[in-house]
């Protein structure tokens, strides 16, 4: 099977799982007690009528879900019911770009830290460097993003002067630094003690001993041979480590004023806004999918095993 | 065989100082959020109009300072302490319950039953479950029952994975067809039978699942998404504090510090009860 029909088969895999939740978070929010015109006072009853005309809740809900459906297949996510001047599509592509920056920046800052040093670690098993990094990693867990979040700014933003604490211009890229590292901190600790535990395990393996009996150099055995075997766990973790990032935006998004979509997410769940609220999930997941695919893919090319399988 | 497993499980964490220490630590903590609100002097929700926003150990019995209202912190933390607590245990227990009965069930009736309720497990389990706790607070407004019902609604899937592989095998063994010729119904030897042998892989995965769900709940609670004030809980104390971080770091370092030694602790005591209780690392 080729590569292509590897990814059009998983796209179209994707679709039932879009579906449900399409069609989850529209049942969920209109299970909803109470509706988006809720105010401190009641509005008059015309008034409500009207609003809820405009909006199209006045329809029996089979014809809502069929116009919402049909918006969505459009990139139509239907107007904010809080936001009264903006659509959620253009809340979305406003958000969108700030968050693919940091997200993106986190998974490669985590990768590109989290991998070597978990070489490190299990290189130098059970010596200094390895408790060092160890100690570091299961810190790095149990520190949750929020926790770390106000930590970074106080100390690098409010003490040292290093970095500005909040804020988002185009093209200052110090605005990008703090939200990055705070992101990627949990991700490289992750990352870490899984290299560490993967590696560790595969040097254990026959194959390996045979290829040092053959004489072949460390550095050549440890990096042909038994790292691309060691980074599979690590590669299949991408999902879910993709996953946290996406969870993590919304605490620094936040924290460090980005206007990103985990802020228009977090006040879109404050007011109430359903229309905001799912369509930021739907991004959010179809995110996701992609990562999962991407990761796969990664998978897929560095096993010997898939890969001798999709050809056969 | 079930005692000399146990035997040895307790044995083997005996040994292990650090998770005993985590333990230890555990105990106290629980024990200090459900009694000491009621030993200290001041109330959760109680104002000190002379001493706002005061430095731990600077003013007599505001031990750890007041917060910027002048709630005694202290008091607040081990108040916020008991809602975390008992939203992640009340949260954890839900999701066993399903989790268990529910993989319990798929693994012993096998087949076309198997698969279908194992699908239903992929399908919530690909779906972005933070942003779907979001929906289900947005839906039904910010109450700690929301909280715990939308988070235990997550939950329960690995531990009905877990479970279900479990009992796949335990279903082959011969108590079981002793218990089939003996003619007892599928809920009984469910119930009677496979649950009771599948305790140990459930201690440790609920070990595993109470600081996920803290970690949670206090991710709601920062954002403004949880508990809501008056009532407190780790997260949203710890929101208070990164508003005040400026002028009274304490009002953070509190609750944060708090939190990290709860999460780390169950962690570790997880990871060490697994490695106590798998056999095959021995």
């Amino acid at each position: 099977m080729s590569t292509l029909a590897f990814i059009a088969r998983r796209l179209l895999g994707a679709i039932p799982t879009l579906a449900v939740i399409v069609a989850l978070s529209f049942l969920l929010t209109r299970l909803a007690p109470g509706g988006p015109f809720d105010e401190e006072q009641a509005l008059p009853p015309e008034i409500r009528a009207n609003l809820e005309a405009a909006y199209g809740l006045d329809q029996p809900i089979a014809v809502q879900f069929g116009r919402y459906v049909a918006g969505l297949l459009r990139g139509d996510f239907g107007p904010s019911f809080k936001f009264r001047d903006f659509t959620v599509t253009e809340l979305i592509a406003s958000g969108l770009p700030v968050s693919l920056v940091i997200g993106a920046g986190a998974l490669l800052l985590a990768l590109a830290l989290g991998i070597p040093a978990g070489i490190c670690a299990a290189l130098a098993r059970g010596g200094f460097t390895d408790r060092v990094v160890m100690t570091l990693a299961v810190a790095g867990i149990s520190v949750p993003v929020f926790v770390v979040a106000p930590l970074l700014a106080l100390v690098l933003g409010i003490w040292l002067h290093w970095l500005p604490v909040a804020g988002w211009a185009p093209g200052r890229w110090s605005d990008v630094v703090l939200p990055v590292v705070t992101l990627a901190l949990p991700v490289i600790a992750y990352l870490a003690r899984l290299t560490r535990g993967s590696l560790l395990e595969t040097l254990r393996a026959p194959w390996i001993r045979a290829a040092r009996a053959r004489g072949l150099p460390r550095r050549v055995v440890l990096l042909r041979h038994a790292l691309p075997a060691a980074l599979l766990p690590v590669i299949s973790f991408l999902g879910p480590a993709a996953a946290a990032v996406l969870a993590g935006s919304l605490v620094v998004e936040t924290i460090f004023g980005l206007p990103g979509m985990g802020r228009h997410l977090v006040q879109g769940a404050l007011n109430r806004d359903y229309t905001l609220v799912m369509g930021m999930v739907i991004v959010y997941a179809v995110l996701m999918i992609v990562l999962n695919l991407l990761a796969d893919l990664a998978y897929a090319w560095l096993d010997p095993r898939i890969r001798r399988e999709r050809r056969a | 065989m079930s005692a000399g497993l146990w035997r040895d499980a307790v044995r083997q964490l005996r040994a292990d100082r650090l998770a005993l220490a985590c333990l230890a630590i555990l105990v106290l903590l629980v024990l200090l959020a459900v009694a000491g609100p009621w030993l200290l002097d001041y109330r959760e929700d109680e104002i000190d109009w002379d001493n706002m926003a005061v430095a731990p150990f600077s003013v007599d019995g505001h031990w750890l300072g007041t917060d910027r209202l002048g709630r005694d912190l202290l008091v607040r933390t081990l108040f916020g302490l008991r809602v975390s607590l008992a939203i992640a245990l009340a949260a954890t227990l839900v999701s066993l319950v399903i989790g268990v009965s529910w993989g319990a069930m798929a693994g012993y009736l096998r087949g076309r039953s198997d698969a279908l309720m194992m699908r239903f497990v992929d399908v919530l389990y690909s779906l972005p479950q933070v942003f779907f706790v979001i929906i289900l607070t947005v839906v039904f407004g910010r109450g700690p029952l929301t909280l715990l019902l939308a988070i235990g609604a997550f939950g329960w899937l690995t531990m009905a994975r877990i479970v279900r592989g479990q009992a796949l095998s335990l279903r082959e063994r011969e108590f079981v067809e002793a218990a089939v010729v003996g003619g007892a119904g599928t809920l009984r030897i469910v119930g009677r039978h496979i649950v009771p042998n599948l305790l140990g892989p459930v201690i440790v995965y609920a070990t595993l699942t109470v600081p996920q769900v803290i970690l949670v709940e206090s991710f709601l609670s920062f954002l403004g998404i949880g508990i809501q004030e008056p009532l407190a809980s780790l997260g949203n104390l710890i929101a208070d504090g990164a508003a005040e971080m400026e002028t009274a770091p304490w009002i953070l370092a509190v609750p944060a510090g708090c939190l990290v030694l709860l999460v780390f602790c169950f962690n570790f005591l997880g990871d060490s009860l697994r490695d106590a209780l798998d056999p095959r690392d021995r």
